[in-house]
């Protein structure tokens, strides 16, 4: 089956469709509409996991490869996947089917228009990571823009339009000059594919611009201080399904694109960048959690700290170690988990009570034991407590970088300790303490649809923190692909490679050690 | 000289011209002679028929050649001009046929018109003198300066036809002046002979007052910023079928001469209109983004957004290149789709008190006509140049041309001014989806229906639909030109 990767693509998109035809409004009809849409995605998800355990480790190449021209040698229809793409598809797949579940008991208001932006949305987020054209990649990319809008527009909170529209031009304005970048480039290689590109090396004085090029996009995507002023925003104002995709998905376009094109195709102005990148990162870690620690929004608090955790994954990327480029790849997808999983978290208090201020909680843990439980596992992954998937991605990334930059993981060790407090801190105010307010009084624990879709995150994000192997194994090959590229090209063999192990058992090795 | 017409068959390539023209004074005729009031629709659906079937002969028949001494020209280009010009006309008059009536345009002599400006647009695509150029488009202008003002008993309308008449006129002199000083310099005025002479000769700052003056006359024409002062008045005041009229065909028709004139004519000289090119692209653009922001007429939101895409084409004819002028072309048929549609929307929106005229009526179309509003926010985003719809494709098809030809500014500026103008598009889709409806809506005619479902189709399905043959269309169309 070789076309399993545009099947798993455009299988939502097919749902969406097929969900314009329940013409419906009443209850009975939205529920059908939800089974539709549960199903499909769920389905993408057992096809993505079959991609999964079909994709061959070992090959640092592209997989599942479809090529299709379109015009001449221009645009063309190309899929593919290696080790770095690959296990998005598979979140993505993953976070879609918990989206629609959590959506049963919390959207009411135009049910089947939200599941329709729902799936159009997963197409063109699996489009965006398994394209091998980068004309089709900023199609994909950009088109995630109208659906998001959207969604945070029409089924957000009380300054929803002014979130929207703020997500909508941070990102938007990022991406036109990427799209001027990606027309150059094809200019000068000849064509969009990215298996080419990556290949080709562009001049030495084009790269700092098409660097940057890419960096105004990516930097907004991720984002990266000081180009995170629309996150808190969106997230506060999306609703659950809404944040839960930016944290997990849409946030991770941004570490996916320094990795895919940012670092192999410009690698000498990636080398140049690299001490410009390290000082963002490390102001992002240790200004975006000090600012996390006087929230008062409990959402806006979980979204600094992405900001916070994106930091992680920049500077790993750019100390061009495959230690570094390893470990950013399991922190976005650990990221992925865990912020996913909190936003998940709030949702559920959120429904109860209709506010996401700190204030308002307190010692929900002797109404809801379970609940706390669950959110206590997050907070721990949050803060990156070893024995949780937190911790792997945040160890091997300082490992990495502390092979060319010393003073930056010095720095951003300091974020591991604010990101402590303001993460635990939080859990003290919502979980413990005596249980005074009267509107907690009655609150009721998980129900099995919020257990049904939580337990399972709880279950992956302790599982990855004790055995990562499946996400290292599958990430190594191209790993090390990328970074012997780029070293090749920087031409310094440098401290990273030589001590072998780095390079030669970086599966599961580094992070056991973890207890 | 001999005439080279030795038998009529070698009247071929123009007798889609010739039969249109016929058409028209046979309509003419028979509304004059015996028609009753009532059936000025069917005779309007004649002509949409003429129309669409001339398009599609247009398209079929490779009559390609050079007549009446070189004067009129039947090339791949203008062939496919032609059939954007004529399927333009044909469905602004399709979506007039409902609302007629309320617009003071239920006329016969309207289809007529349009027809007549059709033809007129026909001979401008396939001018190759200066004569037959400024033939076609008076003949074109003064169909349009009548249409405007049709609706006789308002104000507004009438207002707008003479503004539109008098600018109208200014630029025509200032077209004609240019045409003076480039024969009077060159000693030509057939448009290949001029870039002869042009290319033999030394260069002279004669010529390039020519040029300049030639360019600010065919600007007015497609309301390229500075010579934009006509359209938000005209747009706003005109009926919103004419309206939808002057915003597609004509402008079409107006860019293909643009293209003709300083591709053809002014090869020689590429460094100097090229720059005048892309003055005009970026003013338009900054200030098209700029402007627009501030209106609440969804009529005078259009005519800023039109400014502001021909600004988007010219950077495509700003690099001068075969690729450039492939781009325009196909941004204009993706342009002319995204304001069909865009009219059709607003004429199927009908009150109890008239069409919908303001952005604030629009608010909570998604609740009260969720199928206009789907259709109307998937126009927006294309306007806006977000992918995966069809005004991405157009965007990067000029843009790419840009950057081939190392116009990195002026496309920074553009991609800039896009990013702008995202804000007033957002706006229109905001009011639709994020607020509360107000207004009621009477049923919407099956035309327009199928108007809407036909352009939304096409926007949304680009990549996967007509954007291949398009493409191939485009760069052969291009291709006849270089």
């Amino acid at each position: 089956m070789n076309s399993l990767l545009s099947v798993i693509t455009f299988l939502p998109l097919v749902g969406a469709l097929g969900l314009l035809f329940v013409t419906g409004r009443d209850e009975a009809s939205e529920n059908l509409t939800r089974w539709i849409a549960l199903i499909v995605t769920s389905v993408t998800f057992v096809l993505s996991l079959v991609l999964w355990a079909r994709f061959d480790p070992t090959q640092a190449g592209f997989q599942f490869v479809e090529n299709y021209q379109w015009i001449g040698n221009s645009i063309g229809y190309r899929m593919g996947v290696d080790g770095i793409s690959v296990l998005f598809v598979v979140l993505t797949a993953l976070l879609m089917p918990i989206c629609i579940i959590a959506s049963w008991g919390s959207v009411h208001a135009r049910v089947r228009e939200y599941l329709i932006v729902f799936l159009v949305l997963e197409t063109l987020m699996i489009g965006a990571f398994a394209t091998l054209d980068l004309a089709m990649f900023y199609v994909f990319f950009e088109g995630t823009l109208i659906p998001m809008f959207l969604i945070i527009g029409i089924w957000g909170g009380a300054k929803r339009i002014q979130a929207s529209y703020k997500f909508f031009f941070y990102t938007f304005t990022g991406s036109v000059l990427m799209l001027l970048a990606i027309m150059y480039m094809y200019w000068q290689a000849g064509t969009t594919d990215i298996s080419k590109l990556l290949t080709f090396s562009f001049a030495k004085e084009a790269q700092p611009w098409l660097w940057l090029a890419f960096f105004a996009s990516f930097a907004v995507k991720m984002p990266m201080w000081p180009f995170h002023r629309w996150l808190p925003e969106a997230h506060v104002e999306a609703p659950t399904g809404g944040s839960v995709i930016l944290a997990a998905i849409l946030l991770k376009f941004g570490g996916y694109g320094f990795l895919r094109f940012s670092l192999p195709m410009f690698p000498d102005a990636s080398h140049q960048f690299a001490n410009f990148v390290f000082v963002l990162s490390v102001a992002a870690i240790i200004l975006t959690s000090l600012v996390a620690l006087v929230q008062d929004d409990m959402k806006k608090l979980i979204a600094y700290s992405s900001v916070a955790h994106m930091g992680f994954v920049t500077m790993g990327i750019f100390s061009g170690t495959v230690n570094g480029v390893q470990g950013a790849l399991f922190q976005m997808i650990s990221h992925g988990l865990v912020s996913g999983a909190l936003f998940l978290c709030v949702g559920v208090v959120y429904d109860r009570l209709h506010t996401r201020e700190i204030a308002a909680y307190g010692g929900l843990v002797h109404r809801m034991p379970v609940y706390a439980a669950v959110f206590m596992v997050f907070t721990m992954a949050n803060v990156g407590l070893p024995g949780t998937s937190g911790f792997v991605g945040e160890f091997l990334t300082m490992i990495g970088t502390f092979q060319v930059s010393t003073w930056t993981v010095f720095g951003a060790a300091f974020g591991v300790i604010f990101s402590a407090g303001y993460a635990l801190w939080l859990y003290r105010r919502v979980i413990f303490g005596r249980l005074t307010k009267d509107s907690l009084k009655d609150i009721m624990d998980l129900n099995w649809r919020e257990g049904l879709i939580l337990i399972p995150l709880v279950v992956l994000v302790i599982f990855f923190g004790f055995y990562p192997a499946p996400i290292l194994n599958a990430t190594a090959a191209s790993s090390q692909a990328i970074v012997a590229q780029y070293q090749a090209a920087v031409g310094q063999p440098a401290p990273i490679v030589k001590p072998a192990p780095a390079t030669a058992a970086p599966a599961a090795a580094p992070a056991e050690p973890a207890k | 000289m001999a005439s080279d017409l030795q038998s009529l068959s070698a009247l071929g390539p123009v007798l889609p011209e010739i039969l249109l023209a016929l058409a028209a004074l046979v309509l003419l005729l028979v509304g004059v002679v015996g028609l009753k009031r009532e059936h000025s629709v069917a005779l309007t659906g004649v002509a949409i028929a003429v129309l669409l079937v001339l398009a599609v002969w247009v398209g079929t028949q490779n009559n390609t050649g050079v007549l009446f001494n070189g004067g009129f020209i039947n090339d791949g280009f203008a062939r496919f001009m032609k059939v954007l010009v004529l399927t333009g006309s044909a469905f602004a008059l399709l979506i007039s046929l409902n609302s007629a009536r309320e617009n003071g345009i239920a006329k016969f002599e309207y289809a007529v018109l349009v027809m007549l400006a059709t033809v007129g647009m026909m001979m401008m695509v396939s001018s190759n003198d200066l004569m037959t150029l400024y033939v076609g488009l008076e003949l074109q202008s003064l169909a349009l300066y009548v249409v405007a003002a049709m609706n006789r008993t308002n104000a507004k309308a009438t207002e707008a036809g003479v503004k539109y008449f008098v600018l109208g006129a200014l630029s025509s002199g200032m077209l004609l002046y240019g045409a003076s000083l480039v024969y009077g310099f060159t000693g030509q005025t057939q448009l290949d002979q001029i870039a002869k002479a042009i290319a033999m000769g030394p260069r002279s700052i004669g010529l390039v007052f020519g040029v300049v003056f030639l360019l600010a006359g065919v600007s007015f024409k497609i309301a390229a910023v500075p010579f934009h002062m006509w359209t938000p008045d005209v747009y706003e005041g005109a009926p919103t079928p004419v309206t939808a009229f002057f915003a597609t065909a004509p402008k079409v028709a107006a860019m293909a001469l643009f293209i003709r004139i300083v591709t053809v004519s002014f090869a020689p000289v590429v460094h100097d209109w090229q720059q005048i090119v892309m003055f005009l692209s970026i003013a338009s653009m900054v200030l098209a983004s700029f402007a627009a922001i501030g209106q609440n007429n969804l009529k005078r939101l259009i005519a800023y957004s039109s400014i502001g895409h021909m600004g988007f084409a010219l950077v495509g004819l700003a690099a001068g290149t075969a690729n450039g002028v492939e781009g325009v072309v196909i941004y204009m048929a993706i342009y002319m789709t995204m304001t069909v549609g865009f009219f059709a929307c607003l004429l199927a929106l009908r009150t109890e008190n008239g069409f919908v005229e303001n952005i604030s009526d629009l608010a909570g179309l998604s609740k009260s006509r969720p199928f206009i509003a789907a259709i109307l926010a998937v126009l927006m985003f294309s306007l806006i140049g977000l992918p995966p719809l069809g005004g991405f494709f157009a965007k990067w098809q000029v843009f790419l041309a840009a950057i081939d030809a190392h116009l990195f500014a002026l496309a920074v500026i553009g991609m800039l001014a896009s990013a702008v103008s995202a804000f007033y598009y957002l706006r229109v889709v905001k009011t639709m989806y994020f607020d509360e409806p107000v207004l009621k809506f009477a049923n919407v005619p099956g035309e327009l229906n199928f108007t809407m479902a036909l352009t939304g189709f096409l926007i949304i399905s680009y990549y996967v639909t007509v954007g291949h043959p398009l493409t191939d269309l485009a760069s052969a169309a291009a291709g006849s030109l270089f």
